[in-house]
């Protein structure tokens, strides 16, 4: 059993954190979301050249560096404490995931683009009326000659505004709630046909509902085995959770720690309020909240590479301790704070922000305690 | 014991249904259901309407314009206007200074502010808590020192900073909170002053919250000269005066009505919501057990609080307890915000500030500005004496702990 970096993991950690607390303040990420791009290119290219972060996780032969789940999560968790919004997951940990596992006869290139900081994606698969069922698809592929026509529309596709390239999961044949028939695609999103109505997103990104009207796509537009995709969109979305929930460790690093040192600083009543033992007991289970994540997400982690059952059970486990924990450092830390804690300029709030989407990113804790009692239990008599 | 409505609060429910629906203007409804926040003329244009019924301050005196009232009708004028959604008047000048002026005031005080405060002629907003002073309120700094003007007439010279002054940006006065002898003991030299927020040296500036909105404020006060009969009560027992204050200021949070009503909306939206299994959310076990449970909350605290308004009407006055209404209240509308933003699912997520106000809504009505909503309601727990504060009063005053 082990559970230390190697001297690698820590210097790619430490050279990432050491780039975000020079160029990711709070102050330079106000503007950056501020501004009319609401992202910096030049930080993905810093994150592709001077880092090497796009590729920390993939092979050699595509240019990566041959990390795996361990850099992943070192990665996610630096990315989490300095609250980045550039497109990482989407594009290194879900693109890359579908890539990598399907080698469709693209991925070579498409990867060493994503390395090289040339290829950014969003992940087009949540649908109005789906919720958190991914195979609650009214998205059609018609295949049309070699090739498919796509129609449909796609909700809350988080850094659509950004992306190069869409992933897009969709129906090839079944009905709207069939596990079958469930396709997944890589689509320009500049193709015609590709419609996108963007906003900001309460935690400081961009997103679109992005719709699709009559999208044609050539046959190498598809990832994955036709009309059999789902145990794939799976695998790749319990990874996306996994790396989430370590992004979310940072964050809630940052909730819990910046409490502790508020409440040392402020003096209410002649005495520091961190002299108030109920003040003192709630920081004590904030900290054990963000304990037991650190260790759920760890344990996730490691199980990514077992059998699908037992890597959705791990992974849907650790998102029911993210996401209360995320509700629970969240909601104190703003409390602990008092009035400060509800101001826009103090960086406590968009930590607790980023929190809260945090719980619901990938199905909220509900949804993971569903999916894991039907794994561990069965279906309810 | 008994809760029945007599044959004549039943008339008088149907009354003030039907005055509701006649007599709330169209564009303050549409105002709200396209999710726009009320300007300051919405808001007093509601208020001159009531006050021409005779109904903006059902629990006044009636000498002052109040009504008699029932505590069995003040239930229901509240329960009726949460029904119809209409807009809620904010508390300052009519629940918060106006107790204090027929409490302590003199009757020139009394006869100069009461009437604009009834009829919605004044704005005023509360200046109490500062920087350094916000749960320990007694420690405060701003200092009120009394001088001869040119004019002859006595003064006070005030100097100090406010802040989390809510909706100051609109205030015409303010209810502050200063300290007149700073040798005394904290909560014996504070004084109570009425300030018209346009004499020179009072400066306002916004303070942005955590969702995007502009509704608190930092208030400086520099040099500002405030003649002395603007002071409430006598000199350093300004503490008395805040203290009964802010036990109404406790009373009126629970908010039972209003969170009947939202807690109304959201199972309307949990039935029109998809669930994950298919079918609407409100059949899904897990969320429809969550409704249940704050059901039950607001059940107790509903009850809490009619036991409560019981006492009040044989004469024993909110007491400490009405701590237990601050606390369960705020609890249950911060869970309203939490059960709406889950029940958005993707659609908590767009920010509606980026939006032009006649936009289509992204995603359901129903989730517009759920995660706003929610962000924002975490200051219930802090304000109005935070919700550690008011378990300190209970331990305190009733368990005598
Ligand atoms: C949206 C909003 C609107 C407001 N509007 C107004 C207004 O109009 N006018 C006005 O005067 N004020 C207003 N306030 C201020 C409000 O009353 C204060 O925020 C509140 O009193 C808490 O003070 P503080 O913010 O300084 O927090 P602090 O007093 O610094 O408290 C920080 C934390 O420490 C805890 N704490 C402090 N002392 C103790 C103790 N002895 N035991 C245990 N825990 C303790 C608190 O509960 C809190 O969790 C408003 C505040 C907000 C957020």
């Amino acid at each position: 059993m082990n559970f230390s970096f190697t001297e690698e993991q820590t210097l790619l950690r430490d050279s990432l954190a050491s780039y975000l607390s020079d160029h990711y303040a709070f102050e330079q990420r106000r503007a950056a979301i501020k501004s009319a791009a609401g992202w910096r290119p030049q930080v993905w290219k810093a994150f592709a050249e001077d880092l090497g972060i796009l590729g920390a996780t993939f092979p050699e032969d595509v240019g990566g560096l041959g990390g795996g789940p361990t850099e992943q999560l070192v990665i996610m968790e630096e990315l989490g404490k300095a609250l980045v919004v550039e497109p990482y997951l989407a594009t290194v940990v879900i693109a890359g995931g579908f890539l990598q596992r399907a080698k469709p006869a693209a991925a070579g290139d498409l990867l060493g683009r994503i390395v090289a900081g040339q290829a950014t994606f969003a992940f087009a698969y949540a649908e109005p009326q789906g919720r958190y069922c991914w195979h609650d698809l009214a998205t059609t592929a018609r295949k049309d000659g070699a090739g498919y026509v796509l129609n449909g529309m796609k909700a809350v596709v988080v850094g659509a505004p950004w992306a190069s390239h869409l992933i897009v999961t969709a129906r090839t044949g079944g009905a709207r709630r069939d596990q079958g028939g469930v396709s997944v695609f890589i689509v320009d999103a500049k193709a015609p046909g590709v419609a996108m109505r963007e906003y900001p997103t309460v935690d400081g990104a961009r997103a679109a509902e992005v719709s699709f009207e009559n999208v044609k796509l050539g046959a190498e537009a598809l990832i994955g085995p036709e009309g059999a995709a789902l145990p794939l969109i799976e695998a790749v979305i319990d990874e996306a959770t996994a790396a989430v929930c370590a992004e979310a460790c940072g964050v809630l690093r940052r909730l819990h720690e910046g409490t502790v040192d508020y409440t040392k600083q402020r003096k209410q009543f002649g005495q520091p309020i961190s002299q108030f033992q109920v003040l003192q007991h709630r920081m004590v289970d904030m900290f054990i909240a963000f304990e037991q994540s650190v260790s759920m997400t760890y344990m996730a982690h490691v199980r990514l590479v077992e059998a699908a059952a037992e890597r959705a059970k791990a992974v849907s486990a650790a998102k029911v301790q993210i996401g209360r924990a995320c509700r629970f450092v969240g909601q104190n830390a703003i409390q602990l704070h008092g009035g400060m804690g509800m101001t826009d300029e103090m960086a406590i709030g968009h930590y607790f922000k980023r929190a809260t989407m945090i719980e619901a990113q990938f199905g909220n804790t509900d949804h993971h305690l569903a999916r894991y009692e039907g794994l561990s239990f069965g279906k309810a008599a | 014991m008994d809760l029945d409505f007599s044959p004549e609060d039943l008339k008088f429910q149907a009354e003030v249904r039907r005055f509701l629906a006649e007599a709330y203007p169209a564009h303050l409804r549409e105002k709200s259901e396209r999710g726009e926040a009320f300007s300051k003329e919405d808001i007093l244009g509601w208020q001159k309407v009531l006050a021409a019924k005779g109904w903006a301050a059902p629990s006044w005196p009636v000498q002052y314009g109040g009504t008699s009232w029932t505590p069995t009708q003040k239930y229901i004028w509240s329960e009726e206007q949460a029904r119809a959604d209409v807009l809620s008047i904010p508390p300052f000048g009519l629940n918060m200074l106006a107790p204090v002026l027929y409490t302590f005031g003199s009757e020139e005080q009394r006869e100069r502010f009461l009437p604009d405060i009834l009829a919605g002629n004044v704005w005023w907003c509360q200046g109490y808590s500062e920087p350094g002073s916000g749960s320990d309120l007694a420690s405060l700094k701003t200092r009120a020192e009394r001088i001869t003007g040119d004019d002859g007439k006595e003064y006070y010279l005030v100097n100090g900073q406010k802040t989390w002054t809510t909706m100051a940006q609109f205030a015409d006065w303010g209810f502050f909170l200063v300290r007149t002898d700073p040798t005394a003991k904290p909560q014996a030299g504070i004084s109570f002053l009425l300030i018209d927020m346009k004499s020179p040296g009072v400066t306002v500036r916004p303070i942005i919250t955590l969702e995007g909105g502009h509704e608190v404020n930092d208030v400086f006060l520099d040099n500002v000269k405030v003649p002395v009969e603007n002071r409430v009560y006598e000199e350093n027992k300004g503490w008395t005066c805040a203290k009964a204050l802010l036990q109404h200021e406790r009373s009126g949070i629970a908010g039972v009505a209003v969170s009947k009503r939202q807690l109304e909306k959201l199972r309307g939206m949990a039935a029109t919501e998809a669930s994950d299994v298919g079918g609407a959310l409100i059949d899904d076990a897990f969320f429809r057990r969550k409704l249940a449970e704050l059901e039950i909350d607001l059940t107790a605290l509903e009850f809490t609080e009619l036991r409560t308004l019981a006492g009040e009407s044989s004469g024993e006055g909110p007491g400490p307890e009405s701590s237990i209404l601050k606390i369960k209240g705020t609890e249950i509308q911060q869970r309203l915000t939490e059960l709406t933003l889950e029940a958005a699912g993707h659609y908590g997520a767009p920010h509606l500030l980026g939006l032009p106000h006649n936009a289509a809504a992204i995603g359901p009505v129903e989730a517009r500005g759920a995660a706003g909503e929610y962000f924002n309601t975490r200051k219930t727990s802090i304000y109005g004496g935070s919700n550690e504060i008011q378990r300190n009063i209970i331990a305190k005053m009733v368990l005598g702990l």
